[in-house]
């Protein structure tokens, strides 16, 4: 019985949302804006959240005990833990490699493919900060915007992509240090909060700036990589370019291919880089300095330059990646690096599963995948990207792969 | 007589008008156990938190002087370069491990600043260079012997934070161990032990005095531990120091004796207390 109230209770909640929400609709008619109502959405909102709300009631004592018998909510204690991890990486990593060769290589799928990549190359990126040295950075995405704006910028002097790509990342840190030395100080979400001000920052320089970064406008006609100098384009005078060099046909796909070959080598770099890093001295002071930063000075490690080698290397990865992003678009604006790209890459951290690799692809492939394969939902996409991260967290509050892997062991032949 | 390792002079800590520390002044010495007791808000644990620059002292002077050369003002220091340069380390009153870190990579971090020089500030360790990986080699030997010293080799890869507690205090005390310090300070290691992990402790410092040669700062509220491992006892009492001596001398002190007690001089010691003390 005490089920059945509760649903009418939410029903009824329902009823009141859905009113103003649903019921009301400002139409635009001939007659210039009109109100038009909906109140037969009301009911229909309120009997769906009812019986919803019912059913959940009703399902309530059989979800606990399938519940119990999943693994606690604390993270087990890891005396064995296998290899998998490793090989699925490895088998992913593969798949990635040979994608372009398989017939499901085609251009639309290598674009989104594309797509899905730079995110996992940021993913991982602001894995390093967030993952591994616990500060929480809102504004990555202001980091991706300065690596973009130095190679969009330095390329109308006439830099190429490649001279171009150690620059951004170079900048990208260079700014990451200039915020982080006097923010690291500060802890949890006054670091958030900063770093999420100077995201907008970043931002509403780059609209306002605009004899430096063309403002609203942006930047155009960005250069596409070459394949060793070599142009990817139909001809060009003074050049041999791609096709004929190896004396094959030309076709615009080539450059599609380049372009997933190079930001897939950028981000496997930047995940073999985290993975070592992890098992170095650094990467270890990072993890104790999450863990208690008393006693990090207590056994003289530096918390500031420590903090700080973390936000430069995060940086100088959402630099390159920056940098990829431009030649892929050929055109940049301020309204690529908005907050909502933030959020994006911090939720694919999260919902990976904080400090792990494969959970950074996976979250990625389902956050900017999916909704890519899914335009045609239109408006609906954004519900399903809210229904997705909602039902993660019921079901993995601690990320898709969550849990912490020794960086070394001891008492080897235990492990396997 | 050793010589002298830590030199305090007229070491002041005030919070507001809180006057944590009063005008103390105290030698520490080598290769000795310094005993370090006190009532509760005594101000013992204050005391190691300006000696490991935790905070910095209203007022007074404490200078280290490293057997191997040097001197070291740690009132003019930040704490983690006390830990780094002059090489103090500390416990914790109330354990500061790495929980979630296995019991092996809590004394790796804890040899840090070795392991950091010798990862050529990570490039060479990104690359694998045989260098680094010889120093690390030597990081976990050293992190062997001392969890064998500790009896904890079997739980090397355990996370830290799920040993008991008894060993989570000894393994607190080997981390302290493996950035090889000058001076030890412990803030009541034998808190929470059972008497014959108290005894085992007791082993351990002793241990550790005999084969590192280095000065112990001991706070402790087991009698049966200060009493019988330390060299020389220090009373606090209001953050002032009111007696000092062997352990002989401090458990006959009627300072001590009222301080401990809140009574007058005149009154007999309670069983109870007398036993506290140490008294047969
Ligand atoms: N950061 C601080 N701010 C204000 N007061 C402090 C601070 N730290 C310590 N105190 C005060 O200083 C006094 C001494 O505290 P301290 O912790 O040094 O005592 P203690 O001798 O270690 O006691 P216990 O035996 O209980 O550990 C107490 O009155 C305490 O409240
Ligand atoms: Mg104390």
């Amino acid at each position: 019985m005490a089920a059945f109230k509760d649903a009418i209770l939410a029903g009824l909640v329902a009823a009141l949302l859905a009113l103003p929400m649903l019921g009301f609709h400002l139409g635009d008619s001939a007659q210039g804006l009109q109100l038009e109502t909906h109140l037969e959405l009301v009911p229909l909102a309120a009997a769906i959240v009812f019986a919803g709300r019912l059913a959940l009631n009703l399902a309530a004592p059989w979800l606990a005990k399938w519940k119990d018998r999943a693994p606690a909510g604390k993270p087990k204690l890891e005396t064995g833990v296998s290899r998998r991890p490793l090989y699925i990486g490895i088998a992913m990593a593969a798949a990635a490699l040979i994608l372009p060769l398989t017939p499901w290589g085609d251009r639309n799928i290598l674009d989104k493919a594309t797509l899905v990549l730079i995110y996992v190359m940021l993913g991982w990126g602001l894995n390093i900060v967030v993952g591994l040295a616990g500060l929480l950075v809102l504004g990555y995405a202001a980091f991706y915007a300065v690596g973009a704006y130095a190679f969009a910028i330095l390329s109308q002097m006439g830099f190429s992509f490649w001279q171009c790509l150690p620059i951004s990342g170079a900048v990208a840190a260079l700014f990451g240090l200039l915020v982080g030395f006097p923010v690291l100080r500060l802890r949890g979400d006054y670091l958030a909060i900063v770093t999420l001000g100077f995201g907008e920052i970043i931002r509403v320089i780059l609209l306002n700036w605009a004899s430096f970064t063309g403002g609203p406008n942006g930047i155009s006609s960005i250069p596409r990589p070459s394949f060793f100098g070599m142009p990817m384009t139909a001809s060009s005078p003074g050049h041999t370019t791609f096709h004929e060099f190896f004396d094959i046909p030309f076709s615009p796909v080539q450059r599609i291919v380049l372009l997933y070959y190079v930001i897939l080598l950028l981000a496997l770099v930047t995940n073999l880089v985290s993975l070592r890093i992890r098992r170095l001295p650094v990467g270890r002071a990072w993890d104790a300095l999450r863990e208690d930063e008393i006693a990090c000075r207590s056994l003289g490690i530096n918390p500031t330059s420590t903090k700080l080698s973390a936000f430069a290397l995060g940086t100088a990865f959402a630099g390159f990646a920056g940098c990829f992003f431009a030649t892929r678009q050929g055109f940049i604006s301020p309204e690529s690096f908005s907050f909502i790209e933030s959020a994006v890459i911090l939720a694919i951290v999260v919902l990976g599963g904080m400090g792990s690799q494969t959970g950074v692809v996976l979250a990625a492939i389902l956050l900017v995948g999916l909704p890519e394969w899914f335009r045609d939902l239109a408006q609906y996409r954004m519900i399903a990207f809210g229904g997705a991260m909602v039902l993660i967290m019921l079901w993995r509050p601690k990320g898709l792969l969550a849990g912490r892997t020794p960086t070394i062991r001891l008492n080897k032949g235990d492990a396997a | 007589m050793n010589a002298p390792l830590l030199q305090v002079e007229n070491l002041t800590m005030r919070f507001g008008g809180l006057i944590a520390i009063n005008d103390l002044s105290l030698t520490a010495r080598q290769n000795e156990i310094t005993g370090i007791i006190g009532p509760n808000g005594a101000g013992k644990t204050t005391f190691f938190n300006c000696v490991t620059g935790f905070y910095k002292p209203t007022e007074g002077r404490l200078t280290l002087t490293p057997p191997d050369g040097g001197t070291w003002p740690l009132q003019a220091m930040q704490g983690f370069r006390i830990a780094k340069k002059a090489r103090v380390a500390r416990t914790f009153q109330n354990i500061r491990l790495f929980p979630g870190m296995t019991v092996l990579e809590n004394l790796l971090v804890a040899q840090h600043n070795r392991l950091m020089a010798a990862s050529a500030f990570s490039i060479a360790g990104l690359f694998g260079l045989k260098s680094y990986r010889k120093a690390e080699a030597e990081a976990v030997e050293k992190s062997r012997q001392w969890l064998a010293r500790i009896g904890l080799e079997k739980s090397a890869d355990l996370p830290a934070g799920s040993l008991p507690y008894g060993a989570q205090r000894r393994l607190e005390i080997a981390r302290a161990m493996c950035t090889d310090p000058v001076l030890l300070c412990l803030d009541e290691p034998a808190a929470g032990l059972n008497p014959k992990e108290s005894l085992e402790l007791n082993d351990l410092l002793l241990d550790i005095r005999q084969t590192s040669k280095i000065g112990l700062l001991l706070i402790e509220h087991d009698m049966s531990v200060v009493m019988k491992i330390s060299d020389h006892v220090v009373v606090l009492d209001y953050g002032a120091r009111i007696a000092a001596g062997t352990p002989e001398q401090v458990r006959h002190d009627p300072n001590v004796i009222r301080a401990y007690l809140g009574a007058d001089e005149d009154e007999p010691l309670p069983a109870v207390v007398a036993k506290d003390l140490g008294e047969q």
